[in-house]
């Protein structure tokens, strides 16, 4: 059996993979079946609410809980004092250090928001009730509210992620064209409809964590080292999730809170984080800014490109937005230099959110290409083909696929490029100004092993098991098809379950990785099966087939048959009773050979075997291309989005659906983050004052137009088993320059800060 | 959320006698209400729902005007055709107000009483200090994040804008609030924060709002509620303007002009300024873009809300083009 022949997707009718199979969750979800991990039917369940500070940086001198603790209903109030007795866990990486106690509550406030206290009582309402009646003392110090801030001189200069090719500084220079600018992005939030919380139960020293997660495995390894149990005594369950964008992949200081009250009581506790807890309990995207500066030659060949960095980190954990991510990959440039630089500020650790650093690279990059386009008076596509990137300019290797050129021209023609006029403010409707913007995204094609579980049930179902999840993006669906396609069976055969971390290893949801990894997992254990079923076929007694002498059989349509005239065709149950076998169960894994057994937890619990774009001879990435139209209104400075056409080279697509949805999904935040999304902070306490979905505002239907998007992809085997590139991530990137591209067409103002609100348009 | 009593009112006489209790607060559709009970900032001890009493959530058209129920919901008055041929200001004012969820929850009487959303009102534990809140606390919201604050109508006590869509509407056309045992015109209604920021309109412990009315004008005919913000759905204003116009016969001449504003002020803001620099005036863009500047006069920025000041004339020159058919 060889690996399955790629189709282009949508093509092939007889095939599973490629075709536009709707969401197989869809149906549970809308109907209200799915059941989300707070509904868990879990018995005898104490609540625990968190009593957030008020302050943005200083000391707690006192606790005082004897209100709180007399308070109807209470049977718990867990403070920094209180001796929970954890240890630090490994990071991503699985790096970790000797036996070093774990606080998740800290007297040190670093930040507004951070939790002091818990309260954990019979009902939500007493535990919210009594958590408003702990008292606490501080003592308060200074606060850095942002990158900005005079005080932030805590400062981190990054250098192992300095890039540098090339004299870039002699060359800018040099160059006849200059442009130099800074741009601004500001804190953003995951806000996922389904907000975060977990319900923990102990049953002697097993655990069970009901929790939406981006990576059970990941999240179980974390639990169970802070608890300091055996791996396999930590199961954490998440079937459906409410959305995820990056800010679900790890667990948070609440989770062990919630577990360390959950022992003590000997009853399981459910913690629901709030809304606007939600801003504070774990990281949005971290605020960036960045220096950029091109050279070019009068005829508009990029000479050099400089990028000086910087984000904003908590004042206890770096976290790196990095800013200069897509900056060396997009352009031919000959030279080329970065740096990144840390600022800590009286922020929560920021977290990944959807294309972590891609996305503000991207802003500064694609926003200074535009400013170049207009100092050389040159159409800004034509600028982009003109310095196309034919190998990768960093790493030196060739691009194992890069179709940004058929998405740039495939695009401009769709969306009707040629007929736009150059100067700014040269196309009007009435009192509306009209604006057409491009801006390019990347997102990196990240590599990780899986494993898969596939039985063949005695009813003659086959039901495939994995441990990865489902945020939505379609996790159920592609493993139904890639089983169904290379099983031979119709896809509505197959069972998908997902979502438990004592099922078969699976790499986090992210870093748009999980589809490509699993459905190669998936594609192996299933031609394994199928390999298994036909050789029971061929030898056991029992079976019709060994009487024909066959050589060789398929399995087509979820039946068993043979090439030879009329001979027999069994559906999968007659053939299990036939040949007396109870069910068939197959294990396969897409570990390196040669992983030691004990190894292999590594690779699903950890981040530390992840491969990254040029860790083969290629460097390999996802690309995309936007179009954008914007109407402003000249008199009110308000932007609309009237028009996106987006094409995009993601390889082969598993489901055509399914990805549409995931590039329009991040096209939609992309506008959210171009016109509206911004945590505002008090500039005395840092507070997050916005801290609610009336305040903080995402795109609502009525700012989505019509997107349209397109695949211009083709299958790369260099990225994954099927072919695919990652899909999730790379919608976002390079929407938000795209707009404020198409607004300074519109209005001839060049606006470097996210959001483009309307007071900076004015 | 602190535990309280919660009952249904059996008649308009058993609310009003048990609104007057301390700490008893009335409910209708709860979308402020309970908001600001989660927020901490509301702590009732009894609530007193009058959302099930009947007769009083009618809609009655008649030759003068309309007398529209305190419980009728935002939705219905929204979505009534005749309302929007006679008085489409009022009716734009409610469909483009919060979202189609909280119009179907929420009532007019409610809607009239919503509280500012001034993120330092709503956050008690991180921002004691609130005039509003607490009288003599001091006000938070001067020094902070002001990008929505008022300009127009504020005192050194409290810059918080009152940000309802609706009232403004019933401003430009002078609607008249209907209590039990009195009525009120819609500007006397409301108060000036002055140094009492905490006293939001003249409603006495136990007084309810039964209805509104509204007079039947041409200009409440020829009517606009054109609302500018960033989102474009479902977002208070960054500035709004209700406007309504009657012509002369001629055609071209300003008999009668309704200017409201809202976003901006401390409460449901007349221009009339504005107004009175109209009437008797040929309409035509300049005129229209000159006068309108007179809407922000006597207008105060504190730091981020300064575009406002900007903004306000833009908006209300717009909303009188387009209902004299210029824009
Ligand atoms: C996220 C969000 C966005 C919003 N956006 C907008 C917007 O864009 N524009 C807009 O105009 N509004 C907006 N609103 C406010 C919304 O319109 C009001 O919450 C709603 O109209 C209140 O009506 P209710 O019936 O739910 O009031 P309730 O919450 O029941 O009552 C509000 C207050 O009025 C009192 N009360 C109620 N009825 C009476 C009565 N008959 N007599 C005396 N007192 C009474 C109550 O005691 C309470 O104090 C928004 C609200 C939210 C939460
Ligand atoms: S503006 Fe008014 S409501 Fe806001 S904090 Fe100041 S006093 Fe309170």
């Amino acid at each position: 059996m060889t690996l399955m022949e790629p189709r282009k997707h949508g093509s092939a009718s007889d095939s599973a993979v490629g075709s536009r199979l709707s969401r197989l969750d869809g149906r549970l979800k809308i109907t209200g079946g799915a059941t989300y991990a707070l509904e868990q039917p879990v018995e005898n369940v104490a609540h625990a609410v968190l009593v957030p500070a008020t302050i943005g940086a200083g000391r707690v001198v006192s606790i005082d809980t004897s209100a709180a603790e007399a308070s109807p209903g209470v049977r718990l109030v867990i403070t920094p004092q209180t001796e929970m007795g954890l240890l630090v866990s490994g990071d991503w990486g699985g790096n970790r250090p000797e036996i070093v106690p774990y606080h998740p509550l800290s007297l040190d406030v670093t930040y507004n928001g951070q939790a002091i206290a818990a309260v954990i009582a019979e009902t939500i309402e007493q535990a919210a009730e009594a958590a408003r009646l702990v008292k606490v003392e501080y003592e308060e110090g200074a606060v850095v509210v942002d990158l900005f801030d005079p005080k932030a001189n805590n400062r981190k200069s990054l250098d192992q992620m300095a890039v540098k090719w090339g004299d870039a500084e002699a060359a800018f220079a040099g160059a006849a064209v200059q442009v130099e600018a800074e741009y601004r992005t500001p804190r953003e939030y995951h806000v996922p409809i389904e907000p975060h919380g977990l319900i923990a139960e102990w049953s002697g020293d097993q655990l069970t964590v009901w929790e939406p997660s981006q990576w059970t495995h990941g999240m179980a390894r974390m639990y169970s080292e802070w608890f300091d149990l055996p791996l396999e005594n930590v199961r954490v369950i998440s079937p459906f999730i409410g959305g995820g964008f990056g800010s679900k992949g790890a667990p948070y200081f609440y989770g062990a809170v919630a577990i360390f009250a959950a022992k003590v009581l000997q009853r399981p506790v459910k913690l629901a984080v709030t809304r606007s807890q939600g801003f504070t309990a774990y990281g949005g995207r971290a605020s960036t800014q960045q220096t950029l500066k091109l050279g070019a030659s009068e005829d508009g060949k990029l000479q050099a490109i400089i990028v000086d960095g910087a984000n904003e980190t908590s004042t206890y954990a770096d976290f790196t937005e990095q800013t200069e991510a897509a900056t060396p990959l997009m352009y031919a440039v000959e030279n080329f230099r970065s740096s990144h630089t840390l600022v800590k500020t009286n922020t929560v650790t920021p977290g990944a959110l959807r294309a972590p650093g891609k996305n503000p690279s991207a802003f500064g990059i694609e926003s200074a290409m535009d400013e170049l386009a207009y100092k050389l008076g040159m159409d800004p596509l034509e600028l982009r083909l003109k310095n196309y990137a034919d190998h990768d300019y960093q790493s030196g290797k060739p691009w194992s696929s890069r179709r940004l050129r058929e998405a740039l021209e495939t695009g401009a023609e769709r969306f009707g490029w040629s007929r736009r006029s150059h100067a700014p403010r040269s196309m009007k409707e009435g009192r509306t100004l009209i604006g057409w913007g491009i801006g390019c995204g990347t997102f990196p094609n990240l590599r990780n092993s899986a494993e898969a579980l596939i039985r063949i049930l005695p009813n003659g179902r086959v039901e495939v098991e994995s441990g990865s999840i489902d945020m939505g993006q379609g996790t159920y669906t592609i493993v139904a098809q890639t089983a169904a396609d290379a099983l031979g069976v119709p896809v509505d055969l197959v069972d998908v379950k997902l979502g438990d971390s004592l099922w078969a290893g699976a790499p986090v949801a992210g870093g748009s990785m999980l589809a490509s990894s699993i459905t190669g997992a998936v594609h192996k254990a299933a031609v394994a099966a199928r390999e298994e079923l036909i050789a029971l076929a061929l030898t056991e007694e029992g079976s019709p087939f060994r009487e024909t002498g066959a050589n060789t059989l398929s399995i087509e349509n979820g039946r068993i048959t043979t090439s030879i005239g009329d001979g027999p065709a069994l559906d999968f149950a007659t053939f299990l009773r036939q040949v007396r076998r109870e069910s068939l169960e197959v294990r396969r894994d897409t570990l390196p050979e040669g992983t030691k057994p004990a190894d292999a937890n590594k690779f699903w619990t950890t981040m530390a075997n992840v491969q990254g774009p040029t860790a083969t001879d290629f460097s390999v990435h996802s690309w995309g291309a936007h179009f954008v139209e914007v109407k402003v209104d000249e008199d009110f400075g308000t932007v609309r989005v009237s028009r996106i056409v987006s094409a995009f080279d993601c390889g082969l697509i598993y489901n055509p659906k399914l990805a549409e949805s995931q590039w329009r999904g991040g096209i939609i935040m992309g506008i959210g983050q171009a016109l509206l999304e911004e945590g505002l902070i008090d500039p005395r306490n840092g507070r997050v004052i916005n801290n609610n979905l009336g305040d903080y505002l995402v795109p609502t239907n009525a700012d989505v137009p019509h997107i349209e998007v397109i695949s211009v992809g083709e299958p790369d085997l260099e990225a994954s088993v099927l072919g695919g590139k990652g899909v999730g991530e790379v919608g976002i990137v390079g929407v938000a320059p795209a707009i404020a591209n198409a607004v300074f067409h519109a209005t001839g103002k060049r606006i470097r800060d996210l959001p483009l609100t309307l007071d900076k348009i004015l | 959320m602190r535990e309280f009593s919660y009952s249904l009112a059996a008649s308009l006489e058993d609310a009003a006698h048990r609104a007057k209790a301390a700490g008893a607060l009335l409910i209708a559709g709860g979308t402020t209400l309970l908001d600001l009970a989660k927020c901490g900032v509301t702590e009732p001890e009894a609530v007193v729902d009058i959302s099930k009493l009947t007769g009083f959530g009618e809609i009655e058209v008649t030759d003068g005007g309309v007398k529209i129920g305190a419980l009728a919901r935002m939705s219905d008055v929204a979505e009534h055709a005749e309302l929007q041929q006679y008085f489409p200001a009022v009716t734009q004012s409610l469909s483009l107000a919060a979202s189609a969820q909280l119009r179907n929850m929420a009532t007019i009487g409610g809607n009239l009483l919503q509280r500012t959303r001034c993120n330092y009102f709503r956050d008690p534990a991180a921002f004691p200090a609130c005039n509003k809140r607490n009288p003599g606390s001091g006000c938070s919201a001067l020094g902070g994040v002001t990008r929505n604050h008022a300009v127009l109508g504020v005192s050194e006590h409290c810059i918080a804008t009152y940000h309802g869509d609706l009232a403004v509407a019933l401003t430009a056309f002078d609607a008249v609030i209907e209590l039990t045992g009195r009525e009120i015109g819609i500007e006397d209604f409301f108060l000036l924060p002055g140094d009492t920021p905490d006293r939001e309109t003249v409603l006495q412990p136990g007084e309810i709002i039964t209805g509104i009315r509204i007079a039947a004008t041409p200009a409440a005919r020829k009517s606009l509620y054109l609302k500018v913000r960033d989102r474009q759905s479902y977002e208070f204003a960054a500035a709004s303007a209700a406007v309504g116009l009657e012509l002369e016969a001629d055609g071209g001449t300003i008999r009668d002009i309704r200017v409201a504003l809202g976003g901006v002020a401390t409460k449901p803001w007349r221009a009339r300024a504005v107004e009175q620099a109209l009437i008797g005036k040929t309409l035509t863009e300049d005129t229209v873009r000159e006068a309108s500047r007179l809407a922000v006069e006597g207008a105060v920025a504190h730091g981020d809300n300064a575009y406002k000041i900007d903004l306000v004339p833009r908006v209300v020159a717009r909303a009188i083009l387009t209902v004299g058919g210029l824009a």
